[in-house]
């Protein structure tokens, strides 16, 4: 039987009801969880005996009191943050350094092409200080080779598995270069990395990526540093209706909104760096991206009211309270 | 008498060295190969209004009073010698390619003008009316006029000269240990007595012993081409700086058929070897922007260590009792040279420093505590 939870489709076999499904995605916590199945609301003391049907929708939200949900994990690894940043861009390593801390976040990438890993107090240093894992990534590489040896060097001066792998087809769009981003993933999955490709907003792409074994997809909403936002929502909504790993928006952003806006659409991060490194005041806007993610998020579980033409009063007329 | 000794004889250490020797003090200038390192490798560029950026205003301030004193400097410096160190007022274009180019190159301009800093938009057929060398396709320019230049192979030369008919000490030898109020030992070594320890050893100023912290001091790899053509028919005689998709570079006339291509910014620790990505892209862009540059021809490859800081500001100012610290001039030493040993003067001889030096002194670093 196929039913969908929260936007992604899942299968189980036999009866299963309201409550098994909601103890699959978050063990006993239930405090301040909420279900819709098919759009009406079921209370708390009927999830037991609920049970549902081929194509049942179900949503599962969880009423968070300030802060976020649950955490990103991607390859079973918890991450502290929904905010990734990138470093590329940085005017200094101090202005480096203030931006991680007002970001929050937990996970920073590092063009491996770009930095000596055995330098002394440069990037690496700061990144570490901050308190911040760092993924390495792969820019600069145009072909699969030299983002698999990229990768592998990253690997042996850094102690990780994990890439984010850039394979770019030319240098005025940097756009990802499909064919052999592919090629790249394959063989780096199958030297045990955990990859994390940069890839376009392509659903079908995204789709061979996690079946290729990236633990993570990670489409563009526009050209790397050109700012331009999400250029095309439905793209990303598709894929993300159909991951099962997390998707992260990557590349594109170029202020608050447009990171609120990834996270509406259900993605599970945002990887951002110009659109920070490059601001008047790169602090300010990296304390505003992080709010703008959690917001985003929040506002995704929240789930939004339906676009309508015309008003409707929002208080009820009937005196009766609506839901759905 | 104060004995001043001088870790260092790069530009930085050169001009403290003769600045203090013309107070009256015994001041010795200790390098095992003066004069080779990043001042040897810079492009020259005396350009503190086309490099200022955002976040950075402090140091704007500093590169402007320094840039004010320059022609004293420089007149005082060819005056003593008798060398000429190619100080030239030719000003700075900055010009950009494309449409996007043309966008960041506007907030630029915007940045400058609300800082009060002398500049002038350029539309297209102006910018190339006042430099008939650029391509075509060049969209818009700013004009910078009082960003100009000195050969800085030329001024530390001269600076050695002016430290040696100022009775420096020149030392040829590497600094082992640092003895702050006592002098330094030699790694062969010879001692050599002070009361003052002046820290001027560029990006290895890290990891000079005896200094009881680390400056937080990094190399920053700079690559940049030496170029020459006909002096009859020169390319350009004066600094453009190309803004090319998003990246940059600017080439420097020296006015005499020599031009400096620079550069690159890498964090490569302290490799020092030439690339051949660093010359192609460096070249490309060039061309895009002055095609004739392709007639030019490739005289050197230079590779340099920045003396890099977490804020870009140098680290000047007295540590503790005989120590002082003279590092950390990132991409502006040539530029900072002559109020940096203004500065240190001040401090050796117990005076307030230049206003705009405040700040920038170590305490600000949490290493040096
Ligand atoms: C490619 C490039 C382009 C640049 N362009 C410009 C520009 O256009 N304008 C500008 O203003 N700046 C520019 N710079 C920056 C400028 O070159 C530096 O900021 C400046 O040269 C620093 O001077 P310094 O004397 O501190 O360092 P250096 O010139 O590196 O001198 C340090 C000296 O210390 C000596 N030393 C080291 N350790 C010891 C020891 N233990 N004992 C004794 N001596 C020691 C070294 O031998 C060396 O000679 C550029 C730099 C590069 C690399």
């Amino acid at each position: 039987m196929e039913i969908v939870v929260n936007g992604r489709p899942q299968s189980w076999t036999g009866r299963v009801t309201v409550l098994e499904v909601v103890r699959s995605l978050l063990d006993d916590r239930f405090d301040g969880v909420a279900v819709a199945v098919n759009d009406e609301i079921v209370p708390r003391d009927e999830w037991a005996d609920f049970e549902l049907s081929h194509l049942d929708r179900v949503e599962v939200v969880t009423a968070v009191q300030g802060g976020d949900d649950e955490p990103l994990v991607i390859a079973g690894e918890k991450i502290g943050s929904r905010l990734i940043m990138g470093t590329g861009g940085v005017p200094s390593l101090e202005v480096l350094a203030k931006v991680l801390t007002a970001s929050g976040a937990d996970l920073v990438t590092v063009a491996l092409r770009r930095v000596e890993p055995g330098a002394r107090g440069s990037i690496l240093d700061v990144v570490e200080a901050a308190g911040c894992r760092v993924l390495p990534n792969t820019a600069g590489c145009y072909t699969s080779r030299d983002a698999v040896l990229t990768a592998r060097l990253a690997r042996e001066a850094l102690g990780t598995d994990w890439i984010k792998l850039e394979v770019i087809a030319d240098e005025r769009t940097l756009l990802p270069d499909p064919v052999e981003l592919l090629d790249a993933a394959e063989r780096l999955v199958g030297e045990g990395f955990v990859v994390l490709p940069y890839t376009n907003d392509d659903p079908v792409l995204a789709r061979r990526l996690e079946e290729a074994g990236c633990a993570a997809v990670m489409p563009l909403g526009a050209p790397i540093g050109s700012g331009m936002g999400i250029r095309n929502p439905y793209n990303i909504r598709m894929i993300v209706e159909q991951a099962s790993v997390p998707v992260i928006l990557d590349a594109g952003i170029g202020t608050a909104s447009d990171a609120a806006i990834a996270m509406e659409l259900g993605c599970d991060g945002v990887l951002l760096a110009s659109a920070v490194t490059r601001a008047e005041h790169p602090e300010l806007m990296a304390a505003a991206m992080a709010k703008a993610v959690e917001a985003g998020r929040l506002a995704y579980l929240a789930g939004r009211i339906p676009r309508r033409l015309y008003a409707k009063a929002s208080s009820p007329t009937e005196g009766v309270p609506e839901f759905g | 008498m104060t004995r001043v000794v001088v870790v260092g004889g790069g530009v930085i250490g050169l001009a403290v060295g003769w600045r203090c020797a013309q107070q009256g003090w015994q001041t010795a200038v200790v390098d095992p190969h003066p004069g080779r390192g990043a001042s040897w490798a810079a492009a020259g560029m005396l350009a503190p209004v086309s490099e200022a950026t955002f976040g950075e205003d402090r140091l704007l301030a500093l590169n402007l009073e320094s840039a004010r004193m320059y022609p004293d400097f420089v007149a005082e410096l060819e005056r003593t010698t008798g060398m000429e160190v190619g100080y030239r007022r030719c000003g700075t274009l900055m010009v950009a390619r494309t449409f996007d180019d043309v966008a960041a190159l506007e907030r630029l301009h915007r940045f400058q003008l609300d800082l009060g800093l002398e500049a002038t938009w350029l539309e297209s057929r102006e910018v190339k009316h006042l430099e008939p060398a650029l391509h075509p396709s060049v969209r818009a320019g700013v004009l910078v006029p009082g960003d100009h230049q000195v050969d800085n192979r030329r001024l530390v030369e001269a600076l050695a000269v002016a430290c040696r008919k100022e009775g420096v000490e020149g030392i040829e030898g590497e600094v082992a240990e640092v003895e702050p109020g006592r002098g330094v030992r030699l790694a062969d070594g010879r001692q050599v007595p002070a009361d003052w320890v002046v820290v001027a050893a560029g990006w290895r100023s890290a990891d000079l012993p005896g200094l009881g912290f680390r400056p937080p001091v990094r190399p920053v790899k700079g690559q940049l081409l030496h170029l020459r053509d006909d002096p009859r028919f020169p390319l350009t005689e004066r600094t453009v700086r190309g803004f090319v998709e998003g990246r940059s570079f600017y080439l420097v006339s020296r006015g005499d058929g020599r031009y400096v291509l620079g550069a690159t910014v890498e964090e490569k620790g302290e490799d020092l070897s030439p690339t051949a990505g660093a010359v192609y892209e460096l070249l490309r862009d060039c061309i895009e922007v002055l095609p004739g540059a392709e007639e030019l021809q490739l005289a050197e490859v230079v590779v340099g260590l920045r003396p890099g800081t977490p804020d870009n500001g140098p680290i000047l100012g007295q540590v503790g009792p005989g120590l002082v610290l003279a590092t950390g001039h990132y991409r502006n030493g040539i530029l900072l040279a002559p109020i940096t040993a203004e500065a240190v003067r001040c401090v050796i001889a117990g005076v307030p420093v230049p206003s705009e030096v405040e700040g920038f002194g170590p305490e600000r670093f949490e290493e040096v505590g």
